[in-house]
């Protein structure tokens, strides 16, 4: 990396880091990447208490500096429970919106650059996934392919690429519309190349700034379809099975189904934020 | 005489639009000898952009309909190949530079990338690997050191959008010589430039020709950027070349009414107090294919003979010809 590289970069991070959105954004979704992978490597051991284990402590019990998020019903630790979901939540994100970041933007830059009947068929038939409510479609794809982490990450993956489809089309045929892939075709370079080195890293930066976003969505469906008992089977933890499982302590121990709902929200928002603060990061950087 | 590098043979371009098919070219036929200079000039619309495009068959169809006529380059009618053998020839048998050196080159790449790029595909034709990145480098170098850029390491480090758009033009330039073509097609080349900038490009341009061993095709609105550089004219009115000569036959004794109304319309130091005159009436509209001389409804020599049937291009002095009946006067 040169230096007028690595200049590049730091004017960009300080252009992200100007406002406190962003800031509080990128702290969020750092804590929950280091949880995360921490977590995910190390596995039971780095937490105060088993999990699973019923009756590490009194039942019910309010958090208290033994028991931060208190205890549950069967005994077991519910601030222990939280951490070691964490992975779950991060890996479908990752998953799903990988998976449709790559389906979108090979679809969206066939239907952009070539156009014609292709794009027709393309985009026609996104409207018609759009047309169905994502939330609706989702659940019956995960209910037709059974419960678990894995049936519901194929289900989300299904419904997720349309909206990469439609804004890598869009970026695609702006950009094929410019000089610079006339030149490219001038000079005899190949349709596939032409793709691959002079569309695609032109589109990627709105794309890039939509999955931050998206990542937010992701995690609220997620939870969501676990809440409907459509994900990991009990009595291995998850965000949205505890706040179903919990919800009937509301007036009792609210704390139970508060905490794990309050970690949801903090999850969306801090990838909001830091989706927003890139989005207009990006802006004002092409602007400057 | 020698063979000409491109031979453009009764060329006829017609586009479809919403009301009724355009036609953008009728009939051209032009020569282009190696290592010569050769402008087309003509006002917008006039057809220069599809001839550009139309030879190295990068025409989108639709909304190109059809395309008529020879393309020889080299003994092979470019018309006759199938999109993949064409691509071949694009690149490192005929390049092409456009109008806009800002939009031109890819805003996330290096020059230096760029250029590598170019080279990479004459290499890969050529069926030579030059893996020795010292020696690609040294090739980036050189061929920006052709277009006369100063502190050309420096400069291949660079991302465009640091350069101003004489540096990008020349870097255009480089990118399409670094692939050796043996015809340059530059469309509209310098029209974005300021002057002195577009004085400095065409002469590098002309120089470079014969550095390298090229010819030029230089599409430009602009007489005063064809009599700078040029060796041959052939000014194109409506889809049609309406005269064509060397370029001091062609500024001392222009025949055809546009070409002298062309001439009139460009300001000179000697005549300055005096007013330009405009060339009356509209541009044509090429929707009609019309059996007297496009040029009668703006002529201010119109004849009744140029109303009953159309003017072929026709000799006049060498290699002097005009497509006028005003010929037939003197």
């Amino acid at each position: 990396m040169s230096h007028n590289e690595t200049r590049r970069y730091v004017g960009f991070l300080r252009l992200l880091l100007t406002s406190n959105e962003a800031k509080l954004g990128l702290a969020i979704v750092l804590v929950f990447l280091a949880t995360s992978l921490l977590v995910a490597a190390a596995g039971k051991s780095i937490l105060p208490y088993n999990p699973i284990q019923q009756n590490v402590g009194p039942v019910l019990a309010s958090p208290s500096l033994q028991h931060l998020f208190g205890t549950d019903n069967l005994g077991r630790d519910v601030f222990s429970r939280i951490v070691f979901a964490t992975p779950n939540a991060l890996f479908v994100s990752v998953i799903v919106i990988g998976s449709a970041f790559m389906v979108g933007i090979f679809l969206g830059c066939v239907a952009g650059f070539w156009s014609g009947i292709l794009d027709e068929i393309l985009m026609r038939s996104t409207d018609i996934i759009f047309a169905v409510p994502a939330l609706i479609l989702a659940m019956s794809i995960a209910v037709i392919l059974g419960p678990g982490l894995i049936n519901m990450m194929y289900a989300l993956m299904i419904i997720w690429w349309p909206p990469y489809a439609r804004l890598a089309r869009g970026e695609a045929l702006r950009v094929s519309q410019r000089n610079f892939v006339e030149v490219a075709k001038t000079s005899g370079i190949k349709t596939f190349t032409i793709l691959r080195r002079h569309i695609i890293p032109n589109i990627l930066t709105p794309l890039l700034a939509y999955a931050t976003l998206d990542i937010g969505t992701v995690v609220v469906v997620y939870a969501g379809l676990s809440y409907l008992g459509l994900s990991v089977q009990p009595p291995t933890p998850d965000w949205g099975a505890m706040v179903s499982s919990y919800q009937d302590y509301l007036v009792s121990a609210p704390w139970l189904p508060l905490f794990p709902a309050a970690i949801i929200a903090a999850v969306v928002i801090g990838f909001s934020l830091l989706g927003n603060g890139l989005r207009d990061a990006i802006e004002s950087h092409n602007i400057s | 005489m020698t063979e000409n590098v491109l031979t453009v043979e009764n060329l006829s371009i017609d586009y479809e639009s919403n009301r009724g098919p355009v036609h953008a070219l009728e009939s051209v036929s032009i020569g282009i000898q190696p290592r010569s200079l050769t402008a087309i000039v003509g006002e917008s619309g006039c057809g220069k952009t599809s001839l550009g495009l139309g030879v190295i068959g990068l025409l989108p169809m639709p909304p190109v309909k059809n395309i008529n006529g020879k393309v020889w380059y080299k003994r092979v009618n470019l018309l006759d190949l199938d999109k993949e053998e064409i691509r071949r020839y694009r690149g490192t048998e005929i390049a092409m530079i456009f109008q806009e050196p800002i939009t031109s080159l890819n805003p996330v790449y290096r020059v230096g990338q760029q250029i590598e790029e170019a080279i990479a595909i004459r290499d890969s034709r050529n069926n030579h690997k030059n893996t020795d990145a010292n020696g690609r480098r040294s090739e980036i170098v050189a061929s920006l050191n052709r277009v006369r850029i100063a502190d050309a390491e420096n400069v291949a480090n660079r991302y465009p959008f640091e350069l101003s758009g004489g540096m990008r033009q020349r870097i255009m330039i480089a990118m399409a010589l670094a692939q050796k073509p043996s015809l340059l097609i530059a469309d509209e080349p310098t029209t974005a430039l300021d002057v002195t900038t577009q004085a400095q490009v065409l002469k590098l341009m002309r120089n470079l020709m014969n550095e390298v061993n090229t010819s030029i095709l230089l599409i430009t609105h602009d007489l005063a950027v064809a009599s700078q550089v040029a060796d041959k004219v052939a000014v194109m009115y409506g889809g049609e070349i309406v005269e064509e000569a060397e370029v001091n036959e062609l500024f001392s004794a222009p025949f055809h009414p546009y070409t002298q109304g062309l001439l009139a319309c460009i300001p000179t130091g000697s005549k300055a107090k005096a007013r330009l005159k405009p060339i009356q009436g509209n541009v044509l509209d090429l929707k009609q294919k019309v059996n007297y001389c496009k040029f009668a409804p703006r002529c201010p020599h119109v004849m009744d003979k140029c109303w009953a049937s159309k003017p072929n291009l026709r000799t006049i002095k060498g290699e002097h010809r005009a497509a006028c009946y005003l010929h037939e006067k003197q």
